[in-house]
C-alpha cells in the first residue's frame, strides 16, 4: 500500500525581550541557575504578573509577518499542572483568544515550486524553568531563570506531506521571526524548538490517521530524522495489521528513535480557564497599523523581488533571502557594484566557499560587503581581470588592505590593456620560445587552438596577470599565424 | 486612648497630647493584657511598631507629619510584610516570611502609620467565622461565645475590643462587611481595583479587595485615601484619581434615593436584625432622604455563581503551595507526588481542601461550560442588576448579614456558613463598593447583646458618596460609639 504523511507543527519561539513576559526580571541566556528569577517568576504568594508590551509587540509583528488576522481581543488564560519547574502551579498561556488568527506561511519544494502552510494560530505563553537532574545526587535541581520567558507558540495545520516538508517550514519560520529581529533563533540555546504531530494514511483516503506528537524536537536535522523513524515505526504498526495510539513521544537523538513518553489516557486535564489576574489585551488599529508600517521587506517578498525585479534566477533569490543577515550583504554588495548577477555570483561563489571553509557566518565575514561590492566594481569595469580579483579577494580576506582598489594599487593588479604594452610581451615571448614557434608552425592548423594556451600562460606571467586576456588571445593568435 | 477613633487620635498626637510612642506602647500593653484571651492576633511585632512609631515623632518634630503620621494600626495576616511572617491562617506559611512588602502595606508606611501586628484570619480568606484559622478561633469582643465573623475576624475583633483604632482587611465575598457588623464596627470594601492586589495573598483574584475596617465612617475615609489607588504591579488596578474621600463627609442627604432591594428582606433575615435595619433606614428618612424597593432580580443566583468562580480561581492560585520553594513541606517525601500530597494535605485545613475540590471539579474537562462558563454569564447578569438598581437610585440599603454573630461551633455544615454571606457576596461578583456601619445591637445576653450592621452599595468608585452617607448616620446615631464591655476589664 502507498501511504502519504501528515505533519503538523507546534513551534516554540522565543522572543527577543530583554525583560520576561511578565516580570522585570533579565531573560539573557546562560546566567547562574536562579540569579534571575525575581519573585513573580518564583510564583510568591500574593505577587501578581504584569504584561512585557515588547513582547505583544513582537507576536503581533509575527503575525502581520505571516498575513494572519490580528483579532482586536486576546486572552490569557491558565494551563493548570503540578511540575516543580513550574513555580505557580500554572503557566499562563493563550487557549480560546489567541493574539495571532490564521496566516499562511510559504515554502519552496524541491522543484522550485511554492506551497503555502496554513498557521492555525500562534498565541503567547511564558515558558517554565528546567529541572537538572545531574549532579544532585539523585535529587532534582531546578532552576527557574528561564521561567517566565516570552515564548510563541505557531501551531500550524496539518499541511505538510513529508519530514522535507516539515524542515523547510521550520526554516521558513526561523528565517520570518529573525527576519523580524523577534528572536534571535538559536535552536542549540532553545529559542526555537517544536513539536511535531504525525499521522500516516493510505494514499488517496481523506481521514487523518491516528496522530502522535513528538515533543521538544530542537535542530532541522532533528525533525526530518524525529518524522523519518515515526513513519516507519507507524507504517510498520500498520501495515502488521496494528494500531497507532495516540501518544505523546519524545525523540532520542542519539539511538535517532521516538519512545513513548505518555498515552491520551495519562494526558493530563489542564483546566484552562482565563487569568483573573492579566486583563484582556485590547489592539487598536493604530497600533497595529503602526506595526504594520514598520515592518521590515521579508524573505517571501524578498525572494519575490529578487527575482522579478532584479531578474536573479529562483534558486539564486532562494538561497540570498533564506536569512536577513545574507540578504542584505547581498543588497549592499548590489548596490556598490551595480549589478545583481555579479553580487549573486560573488556572494554564493567566492565568499560563500570562504565562509563555509572557515565555519563563518555571514554576518562575522571579514570582507565586509562595501569593500566586495567595490571588488566586483572592478572586475565590471575591467580594471582587474578574473584571476587578479581572485587575488584582490585573498587579500581583503586576509586584512591585507582596507578596500579593492587599495590592494590592487599595492599590488599592481591594475589590467593591462595597453595593446602597445601586450604586443611588447608578446614579442618578447616568441623570441624567447623558439622551440614551442615551432612546434605551432608544424602543428594542423586545427590542433593550433590549443597549442596556444602556453603562449598566453607566459603572456600572463610575464604580466603578472594583470594583462587583459582576451586582448592577449587575439593579438597571439594574430602574431604567431603571421609566422606560419 | 483605646476607645478614641483614628480622627481623634490624630488631633491629639498633631496637640502634642501624647507621642506615638506613648500611644503604641499603651495599646501594645493592651493587646499584651487581652489578646490571649481574644486570639485576634497571630503576630504581634512590638520592635518594628516602637521604631515606626519613633521615625513618626521624629518625623512629626521636623514638621513633616501628614494626616496618619504615628497612627497605630493592624494588618490582616495576608497582607505580605518583609522581614515579619505572613501566614494566610495557614499551617502552609506558617513558616513563610515574604521578601518584599504588599502595595497597601508600603503606602501605610510611607504615610508615616505604625503596624502593630499580623492579624487572624480564616485561613486562606476562606470562611464567615474566622473558625478556619490555623491559629485558632477568635473571639467576638462583645460576646465571648460568638464568632467575630470572618475571615477578616481578627481585624474586626481588635478594632471592636479598642486594641487598635483601625486594621486592613480584605474581602473576597463579605469578608470585611460581616466581620465589621458582627463586631460593631464600620468596614469599607472599595471597588474592585481601586486599591492595588499586590503582595495579598490570593484567594479568588476576581473579587478580592482590601479596604479599612475602623470606628468610624471618617476613620475609614482617612485610610481609604492612603491606600487606593493606581499600582503598576497590578493591572487590575485601574488607572483613575483618588479623591480626598473626607471633603464630601459632611455633605448634607436631603435628597437622597435609597433603594431597598427587596431580595434582601425576605425568608432567612432575622427578625431583630430587620427591625435595627429598618429603624436606621427611618434614620435616613429623617435626614432627608427617600426610600422605595427595587429588585436585585438575580439574587439568589449570587451564592451558586460564587461558590463557583470563587473555588474555581483558588484551585489555581493555591496550587503554588507544592512544598517546594516555600511554605510547608511534608516529611522525607517519598519521590515527586508524595510530596505533593503530603504538603498540601498536611498544610492545608478542611475548608481550604474543600474549595481547592470543588474549583478542580468545575474547571474540569466536561464540567467547564455547565459550571465556570455558567457561572460567569450569571455574574454579568447580577452586576447588570447593580447597574440597572443605580439608574434609579444613589445607594442601595440592607442588612450586611441575615443573622447578628452566631456562637462558636454554631454552623457545622459548610452551606449554612456559606448562607452567611448571602447580602454581601453578590457586591464582589459586580465588583461594586459597600460598607458596612453599626446600626443596632440585638438580643444576646441583657448586658451585652451582639451588633447589627447596616449595608449601604453604591455603584463603582462610588467611595466618597458611601463614606457620606455612612458618615451623617454616625452624626445621627451613636451605634459606633459603643463599646463591649470586655471580661477582662469588668474584673
Amino acid at each position: 500500500m502507498q501511504w502519504e504523511t501528515v505533519i503538523g507543527l507546534e513551534v516554540h519561539v522565543q522572543l527577543a525581550t530583554r525583560s520576561k513576559i511578565f516580570s522585570g526580571a533579565s531573560t539573557a541566556f546562560g546566567a547562574e541557575p536562579n540569579s534571575q528569577a525575581c519573585a513573580v517568576d518564583l510564583g510568591m504568594p500574593g505577587v501578581l504578573p504584569v504584561l512585557n508590551e515588547a513582547a505583544v509587540a513582537m507576536a503581533v509583528q509575527f503575525g502581520l509577518g505571516i498575513h494572519a488576522e490580528i483579532p482586536e481581543v486576546s486572552v490569557f488564560d491558565r494551563k493548570n499542572y503540578f511540575y516543580p519547574d513550574l513555580p505557580k502551579g500554572y503557566q499562563t498561556s493563550q487557549m480560546y483568544h489567541p493574539i495571532v488568527g490564521p496566516g499562511e506561511v510559504e515554502i519552496t519544494l524541491d522543484d522550485g515550486s511554492i506551497k503555502a502552510i496554513r498557521v492555525h494560530h500562534a498565541h503567547l505563553e511564558e515558558d517554565a524553568g528546567k529541572s537538572l537532574h545531574e549532579d544532585f545526587h539523585g535529587m532534582t535541581g531546578i532552576d527557574l531563570n528561564r521561567a517566565g520567558t516570552p515564548l510563541l507558540e505557531i501551531v500550524s495545520e496539518p499541511d505538510m506531506r513529508s519530514a522535507k516538508e516539515a524542515a523547510a517550514y521550520l526554516k521558513a519560520i526561523h528565517s520570518i521571526v529573525t527576519y523580524l529581529g523577534i528572536s534571535d533563533g538559536n535552536m542549540a540555546e532553545g529559542s526555537m524548538r517544536c513539536d511535531v504531530n504525525v499521522s500516516v494514511r493510505p494514499k488517496g483516503q481523506e481521514a487523518f490517521g491516528t496522530r502522535a506528537e513528538i515533543k521538544n524536537v530542537n535542530s532541522f536535522r532533528f525533525v526530518e530524522r524525529a518524522i523519518a523513524f515515526e513513519v516507519e515505526r507507524q507504517v510498520e504498526l500498520l501495515e502488521d495489521g496494528g494500531e497507532v495510539v495516540q501518544e505523546t513521544r519524545l525523540f532520542d537523538p542519539e539511538r535517532d528513535e521516538t519512545r513513548s513518553m505518555r498515552t491520551k489516557e495519562q494526558a493530563n486535564d489542564y483546566r484552562y480557564f482565563p487569568c483573573p489576574d492579566l486583563l484582556p489585551v485590547m489592539l487598536d488599529q493604530a497600533y497595529v497599523d503602526h506595526l504594520r508600517d514598520n515592518l521590515p521587506e521579508l524573505p517571501a517578498d524578498k525572494r519575490a523581488r529578487f527575482q522579478k525585479a532584479l531578474g536573479l534566477s529562483a534558486y539564486d533569490a532562494g538561497v540570498l533571502s533564506a536569512s536577513r543577515e545574507m540578504a542584505e550583504f547581498f543588497e549592499q554588495v548590489k548596490d556598490v557594484c551595480g549589478d545583481a548577477k555579479q553580487a549573486a555570483n560573488w556572494v554564493q561563489g567566492e565568499l560563500a566557499g570562504a565562509l563555509n571553509r572557515e565555519g563563518l557566518p555571514i554576518q562575522n565575514s571579514p570582507v565586509s560587503a562595501p569593500q566586495l561590492g567595490e571588488l566586483v566594481a572592478r572586475v565590471i569595469d575591467d580594471t582587474i581581470n578574473g584571476k587578479a580579483a581572485k587575488q584582490v579577494f585573498q587579500a581583503l580576506w586576509n586584512g591585507e588592505g582596507g578596500s579593492a582598489d587599495e590592494v590592487i594599487e599595492a599590488k599592481g593588479l591594475k589590467q593591462v590593456t595597453d595593446t602597445g604594452a601586450i604586443e611588447a610581451m608578446i614579442d618578447q615571448v616568441i623570441a624567447d620560445s623558439p622551440a614551442q614557434v615551432a612546434q605551432y608552425r608544424d602543428a594542423e592548423p586545427d590542433k593550433r587552438g590549443k597549442m596556444i594556451g602556453y603562449f598566453v600562460g607566459q603572456v600572463m606571467k610575464a604580466s603578472r596577470g594583470t594583462a587583459n586576456p582576451q586582448q592577449v588571445n587575439g593579438l597571439l593568435k594574430e602574431k604567431l599565424d603571421a609566422l606560419c | 486612648m483605646h476607645d478614641k477613633t483614628l480622627t481623634e487620635l490624630a488631633a491629639g498626637l498633631a496637640a502634642g497630647e501624647f507621642s506615638s510612642r506613648e500611644l503604641t506602647e499603651s495599646l501594645l500593653a493592651r493587646i499584651e493584657r487581652l489578646d490571649g484571651d481574644l486570639n485576634s492576633f497571630i503576630t504581634v511585632t512590638p520592635e518594628q511598631a516602637l521604631a515606626a512609631a519613633d521615625a513618626a515623632d521624629a518625623a512629626r518634630a521636623r514638621g513633616e507629619a501628614g494626616p496618619l503620621t504615628g497612627l497605630p494600626l493592624a494588618l490582616k495576616d495576608i497582607f505580605c510584610t518583609t522581614g515579619v511572617r505572613t501566614s494566610a491562617g495557614s499551617k502552609m506559611l506558617d513558616n513563610f516570611v515574604a521578601p518584599y512588602d504588599a502595595t497597601v502595606v508600603e503606602k501605610l508606611q510611607a504615610a508615616g502609620t505604625v503596624s502593630l501586628g499580623k492579624t487572624n484570619m480564616d485561613e486562606f480568606a476562606m470562611g464567615s467565622s474566622n473558625e478556619n484559622s490555623f491559629y485558632g478561633p477568635v473571639k467576638n469582643p462583645w460576646d465571648g461565645a460568638a464568632v467575630p465573623g470572618g475571615s477578616s475576624g481578627g481585624s474586626a475583633a481588635a478594632v471592636a475590643a479598642g486594641l487598635v483604632p483601625a486594621a486592613m482587611g480584605t474581602d473576597t465575598g463579605g469578608s470585611i462587611r460581616q466581620p465589621a457588623a458582627f463586631c460593631g464596627i464600620t468596614g469599607l470594601k472599595p471597588t474592585y481595583g481601586r486599591v492595588s492586589r499586590y503582595g495579598i495573598i490570593a484567594y479568588a483574584s476576581s473579587l478580592d479587595q482590601a479596604g479599612p475596617m475602623a470606628r468610624t465612617a471618617a476613620d475609614c475615609a482617612h485610610l481609604l485615601g492612603a491606600i487606593a489607588g493606581h499600582d503598576l504591579r497590578d493591572s487590575t488596578s485601574v488607572a483613575r484619581g483618588v479623591p480626598d474621600y473626607t471633603a464630601e463627609l459632611e455633605a448634607p442627604l436631603s435628597g437622597l434615593k435609597i433603594g431597598l432591594p427587596k431580595e434582601y428582606f425576605g425568608e432567612g433575615l432575622d427578625p431583630d436584625v430587620e427591625r435595627a435595619v429598618r429603624e436606621a433606614i427611618r434614620v435616613y428618612e429623617s435626614l432627608g432622604a427617600t426610600v422605595r424597593e427595587v429588585s436585585l432580580p438575580h439574587t439568589h443566583y449570587a451564592i451558586p455563581a460564587y461558590y463557583v468562580i470563587a473555588p474555581a480561581e483558588a484551585s489555581s492560585n493555591l496550587a503554588r503551595y507544592d512544598g517546594v520553594r516555600f511554605g510547608h513541606r511534608c516529611d522525607a517525601p517519598a519521590d515527586l507526588t508524595d510530596l505533593y500530597k503530603r504538603s498540601r494535605a498536611e498544610g492545608f485545613g478542611e475548608e481550604v481542601q474543600r474549595r481547592i475540590l470543588m474549583g478542580t471539579h468545575t474547571l474540569s474537562e466536561g464540567f467547564f461550560d455547565a459550571y465556570y462558563k455558567k457561572a460567569q454569564q450569571v455574574r454579568r447578569l447580577i452586576r447588570q442588576d447593580f447597574l440597572d438598581a443605580f439608574d434609579e437610585v444613589d445607594v442601595l440599603m440592607g442588612p450586611a448579614s441575615p443573622t447578628p454573630a452566631f456562637d462558636l461551633g454554631a454552623k457545622k455544615d459548610p452551606v449554612s456558613m456559606y448562607l452567611q454571606d448571602i447580602y454581601t457576596i453578590a457586591i464582589n461578583l459586580a465588583g461594586i463598593p459597600g460598607i458596612s456601619v453599626p446600626a443596632g445591637i440585638v438580643g444576646g445576653r441583657p448586658a451585652e447583646g451582639r451588633p447589627v450592621g447596616l449595608q449601604i452599595l453604591g455603584t463603582h468608585f462610588a467611595e466618597a458618596r458611601l463614606l457620606n452617607v455612612a458618615h451623617q448616620f454616625q452624626q445621627a446615631t451613636d451605634w459606633h460609639l459603643r463599646r463591649p464591655a470586655l471580661a477582662e476589664e469588668s474584673l
